[in-house]
């Protein structure tokens, strides 16, 4: 049964929905979950306090020894979460910083640990779903965006890169970002960026915003209204910029008498690190940003939950259903 | 072909070179992106490597195992003439497993050693054998501004006990002054303290002059070296200067201040060379043969 657009004789003031949803989802308050994986020492922890402008993460980066003299790595995943507040609206942020992979002569299976803790955070989701009694308002602690980090080496990815991105990608949502990229010069970086991308088609692997997938409109083979068009037109061009090309530090320079955050090197300075300084040249930050806080949160929010949560979901219960029929 | 500037001075106190044409290998190691391969044309002042950066993306999947290219480059400084041989080793480093490059490059090296006993057991010998034992191995370090990973301790250990190793940083210029001079500290601290062989510029205090002491204390100490390479010159101020054109700034690499190539240049084919073959000679090939 179709149901059919009326026109209304008069204002009924039901358009105060909206300000009647914000003002609840402001008392709620909001939960936002990153995760940053990489080779270790390419400034994961350093951007993430960048990006929030607080310093949430220690960089777990020097190797502890033990009593024999051989080195221990640590391989525990930690989580730690800040509820910080902007305007009158607060979110609970959850850090996930992976400390490195891939500094051992063997690396096989080091993405485990990464893909074992995204897929739990949606094992005990689901748990409590299903759970007679369940709460009222599940924490959500399904991690919402990946932080891919890769290294400015200026060639191509490494086989190890490969296989780690894509096997994060196949549970979560993927955002590569080129790190330490104040090692690239402007054409070194455009060159590798699009050889990012070529390698990242090649290999089949599926990095958010996805060109497939919209949270907000319905692919029903309709022509494009102008808010699909928007969405579309959105996402492409975000798509064209990934990579971020990022630079982190958690120093300050003066740039115009300000103290701004930057990079102080014998042969010149290196701003636009934090937004306070715009400037592309030196660094994509504040375009990553813009996207993770400003632009796409609430999608890297939804599309978790619909896509990737709902895929496990299907599969788990697939799973119990064959189980309870033998 | 641009003179780097240092002049080749025939090997500090100890020895003079008398033959014409002096042979000597260089082996180079490291993850890829580490500026290798620059690094090598920067120092041959030729573009010796050619970019190793495979057509698409579906060539490189393809390729599996590493290669190990010597080239060999001819190089004449102040009528001095040096035969440069460089074994680039790409590709290290980068799998998932690597044990297998290791491997080869270990294999590599004892390879020459085993070329040189047969070569010297033969009755007849052959005049025009080459002597490519790596007289040297520059291992190329991320700027990871961390410390020393599991791998790198690991490969330096096990080869510092066949070659000369000595430990590079490469692309210096992703660090600030203060980062890699905390780098280097971390670095040397994890060496002394996982007991890594490397070449750290021996002297001997009864026998060696003042000026050498002082030479070697302050290549010591300026270890790991920092490097950076770029086979682009542009002229700047009327000079023509080899560098890295940042949009904030531009790094030379003969620039001392900016980087440790030109003093790793001179030490390398010039103050330390002979130093180096001696050791090569005496200590590492000596162990082979005693088996």
């Amino acid at each position: 049964m179709a149901t059919d657009k009326k026109t209304l004789t008069g204002y009924v003031g039901f358009d105060s929905i909206t300000s009647q949803i914000e003002k609840k989802l402001l008392k709620r308050g909001f939960a936002f979950n990153l995760m940053a994986v990489g080779r270790s020492g390419l400034g994961k922890s350093t951007l993430v306090n960048t990006i929030f402008a607080s310093h949430l993460v220690d960089s777990k980066g020097l190797l502890k020894i033990s009593e024999n003299g051989q080195p221990i790595q640590t391989t525990e995943i930690q989580s730690i979460s800040h509820i910080i507040e902007e305007n009158g609206v607060r979110l609970k942020l959850t850090i996930t910083d992976t400390p490195g992979y891939g500094d051992q002569v063997n690396n096989d299976n080091c993405w485990e640990p990464v893909v074992k803790y995204i897929k739990d955070q949606y094992s005990s989701y689901l748990r409590k779903e299903l759970t007679p009694t369940r709460d009222r308002r599940i924490t959500d602690s399904r991690v919402h965006a990946v932080l891919f980090f890769i290294a400015p080496t200026g060639h191509a990815l490494t086989p190890l890169d490969i296989a780690v991105m894509r096997r994060i990608s196949e549970v979560a949502n993927v955002i590569p970002v080129i790190a330490k990229s104040d090692s690239l010069t402007l054409e070194e970086r455009a060159s590798f960026k699009k050889r990012i991308k070529d390698e990242i088609e090649f290999h089949g692997i599926r990095t958010f915003p996805y060109a497939d997938v919209f949270v907000d409109t319905e692919d029903d083979g309709q022509p494009l209204n102008d808010d699909e068009r928007a969405e579309r037109q959105l996402i492409n061009a975000v798509r064209d910029v990934i990579p971020f090309a990022v630079v982190g530090s958690e120093r300050n320079v003066v740039v115009d008498g300000k103290a701004v955050r930057g990079r102080r090197t014998r042969w010149g300075v290196i701003n636009g690190i934090d937004g306070f300084v715009e400037n592309e040249d030196h660094c994509e930050f504040v375009a990553l940003r813009n996207f993770l806080t400003r632009t796409h949160m609430q999608d890297l929010i939804d599309v978790t939950a619909m896509v990737h949560y709902e895929g496990y979901r299907t599969k788990q219960l697939m799973a119990l259903k064959g189980q309870s029929n033998n | 072909m641009a003179s780097s500037g240092a002049s080749f001075k025939s090997g500090g106190a100890r020895r003079k070179a008398t033959k014409k044409g002096l042979v000597f290998t260089v082996m180079i190691v490291g993850a890829s992106g580490c500026g290798k391969s620059t690094f090598i044309n920067t120092l041959c002042e030729n573009p010796v490597i050619l970019r190793k950066d495979h057509a698409d993306a579906e060539k490189a999947a393809q390729l599996k195992t590493i290669g190990l290219a010597p080239t060999t480059v001819e190089l004449d400084e102040d009528g001095l003439k040096l035969s440069l041989t460089v074994v680039d080793t790409p590709g290290f480093g980068d799998n998932i497993n690597n044990e297998p490059a290791f491997e080869d490059i270990l294999g590599y090296i004892e390879h020459q050693y085993e070329e040189i006993l047969a070569q010297e057991s033969r009755i007849k010998r052959n005049p025009r054998f080459q002597d490519n034992r790596v007289h040297v191995l520059l291992y190329f370090i991320q700027p990871s501004g961390h410390s020393l990973r599991e791998m790198d301790i690991e490969f330096m250990r096990l080869l510092g006990a066949r070659v000369n190793v000595i430990p590079v940083i490469g692309k210096a210029d992703s660090m600030t002054p203060q980062e890699l001079n905390a780098f280097k500290k971390r670095i040397m601290e994890d060496i002394s303290h996982y007991k890594i062989p490397i070449y750290d510029f021996p002297y001997d205090e009864e026998e060696d002059d003042e000026e050498t002491i002082e030479e070697n204390n302050e290549l010591r100490s300026l270890l790991p070296f920092s490097v950076i390479g770029s086979e682009d010159e542009v002229v700047i101020s009327g000079r023509r200067v080899r560098c890295r054109q940042y949009p904030w700034g531009v790094v030379e690499v003969d620039n001392s201040k900016h980087c440790d190539f030109s003093k790793l240049r001179y030490m390398l084919l010039s103050s330390h060379l002979h130093d180096l073959k001696d050791i090569t000679h005496d200590v590492f090939d000596d162990d082979d043969e005693q088996d």
